[in-house]
């Protein structure tokens, strides 16, 4: 597992227009089950938090109600300025234009091809038909998939299928990009494709994102690692230089934020939860 | 080992029917209100309209047919007894288009339909497809369920009519081939009973059980919770829910066409 940088923290990318994500005091319940309970943090624009918690901690409710797929029983959720939390559905489809997410199970539409997968978004939005086709080309070649163009999603890997995924999700250029354990259930190799797939994503167009995630190595690669367009792929940083996208963490525990800051305020942090958690 | 029996409150069950109700009549008014929104997916409803329509033709052909025969040969024996067999065409031109051609038609359909719809949209809900879609900025009402209430409710139109021809071609094959009734006189007598309220009883039918079985089937589809099991309790009830749900709504459109346009 690579080692957590330990030195000074890397500066946060804020612009004048906010957050592009801030929860307040936000609170959710399922059948009087409290799955969160007060919980306030901001994403700055630029950064990549990645989310921890144990099954259940309400990990994927989280970004659910960033995308407003659930309204939060009190508090208040902003996504790029605006308040989630007052919209109503319709204003929330245009919203959720400058959002994308990757689901756990990829969500792909398993009756349509890859492409018409990929493009869907375009195809609602009334692109021509040939300019759908040069995009979803482009971004399957991002993803390294562009052989998958005219494929079923039952015909992939699981994997793959988060690839595409991937691909559906960044091809409008989102703003903002949510990441539902992306690498939950996939072998080590696999995972490390999409990790470095994310990572590709974050340093090149440095999109602000959140991580969800039960594998506390993807995190801490992202940490340490770099992407480099050069050759291609991820390269370890070197000791004490840090990413030039800030990459920041967040730990739930009993539906409440136990800890949240960058990878110097985690390493050197002297919680005993936290401590046992990154060992 | 023992077995706890859970008692369920009677108010938490009419709560929840409440709930149910209310959630259907906000899914179906929605839905309704999409036909003057746009976008409004053509596409989506043609290709509905084929697979509800087209598929749904042979059943419809076959049930129709002897519901039909079924007809005649049941009342040319007590016609018989009476003298009247020469009214066969009559009995079965209006047991057909007014009451067992929407009937046969729509509880065929809602077999067919309402179960596809709703093992459909519980398997996009439980793979989170449906949260993708709307992820992706398209409301789900407006791209699944407004273009199968259309192409439901169009095709279950045109079905009828289809079912109730063939519900005449198969009294009559029963009247000629069994009874030795003459052609002309069964087609005329099934020509001559028809009146407006008939007809118009007929048509208006199919439209408002094309709209419950669309309805039912989305709604159960939407609501869908736990898995793969959800997605089979979900096909059942739809189905179950929906025929009912025909039956009781055609006696009160009968009543009502009474009511309006009075007794024969």
């Amino acid at each position: 597992m690579p080692v957590l940088p330990i030195e000074a923290p890397a500066p946060s990318v804020t612009t004048p227009s906010g957050y592009a994500i801030e929860f307040d005091n936000v609170s959710i319940a399922f059948d009087e089950k409290v799955v969160l309970q007060n919980i306030s943090f901001r994403l700055p624009h630029g950064e990549t938090k990645a989310v921890f918690g144990v099954a259940g901690s309400g990990k994927s409710t989280m970004l659910k109600m960033a995308m407003g797929l659930l309204r939060p029983d009190s508090g208040r959720i902003f996504v790029l300025g605006e308040e989630v939390t007052q919209m109503t559905e319709d204003e929330l489809f245009e919203l959720r234009r400058r959002v994308g997410i990757v689901f756990q199970e990829s969500a792909l539409f398993d009756s349509l091809k890859v492409y018409e997968n990929v493009g869907f978004r375009l195809t609602e939005e009334h692109v021509p038909a040939q300019e759908i086709e040069r995009r979803v080309r482009e971004v399957l070649r991002f993803v390294e998939l562009e052989r998958t163009y005219d494929m079923y999603p039952s015909e992939l890997s699981g994997g793959m299928r988060r690839r595409v995924a991937i691909a559906r999700a960044i091809i409008t250029e989102p703003e903002v990009l949510l990441y539902d354990s992306p690498t939950g259930g996939l072998d080590p190799v696999t995972s490390n494709t999409i990790i470095e797939l994310i990572m590709k994503q974050r340093d090149v167009y440095k999109t602000s994102a959140l991580l969800v995630t039960h594998r506390l190595q993807d995190a801490f690669t992202m940490a340490t690692h770099q992407f480099d367009q050069a050759t291609n792929q991820m390269v370890a940083l070197p000791k004490g230089q840090h990413c030039d996208v800030p990459m920041s963490f967040l730990i739930l525990r009993d539906s409440k934020v136990i800890f949240d800051g960058d990878a110097h305020a985690l390493a050197t942090s002297r919680d005993e939860y936290i401590r046992e958690y990154i060992s | 080992m023992a077995f706890e029996l859970e008692l369920i409150s009677p108010i938490e069950v009419a709560k929840d029917i409440a709930l149910a109700v209310q959630e259907y009549t906000l899914l179906a008014g929605q839905s309704l209100a999409n036909f003057f929104r746009r976008p409004l997916y053509m596409g989506d409803m043609l290709q509905q309209a084929d697979l509800i329509g087209v598929g749904s033709l042979p059943i419809v052909v076959l049930t129709g047919l002897s519901v039909g025969a079924l007809l005649a040969l049941n009342s040319a024996s007590t016609l018989q007894r009476f003298g009247g067999i020469t009214l066969i065409g009559q009995l079965v031109s209006l047991g057909m288009v007014t009451e067992l051609g929407p009937l046969i038609t729509g509880l065929m359909v809602a077999g067919r339909n309402a179960s596809g719809m709703a093992s459909e949209l519980g398997s996009m809900i439980v793979t989170e497809q449906i949260d993708a879609m709307r992820a992706l900025g398209t409301d789900p009402t407006k791209k699944l369920i407004t273009p199968r209430i259309g192409a439901t409710a169009f095709m279950l139109f045109f079905l009828t009519i289809i079912a109730d021809l063939l519900g005449l071609i198969g009294g009559y094959a029963v009247a000629h081939l069994i009874f030795g009734l003459n052609s002309r006189q069964y087609w005329t007598s099934v020509w001559q009973i028809l009146v407006f309220r008939d007809v118009f009883t007929g048509l208006i039918k199919p439209v408002l059980f094309g709209f419950i079985i669309s309805t039912v089937g989305c709604y159960y589809g939407m609501s869908t919770r736990g898995g793969t099991q959800g997605v089979g309790r979900s096909t059942t009830q739809a189905v179950v829910a929906s025929s009912v749900l025909i039956l009781v709504v055609d006696f009160f459109v009968t009543k009502l066409i009474f009511a309006i346009f009075g007794y024969r």
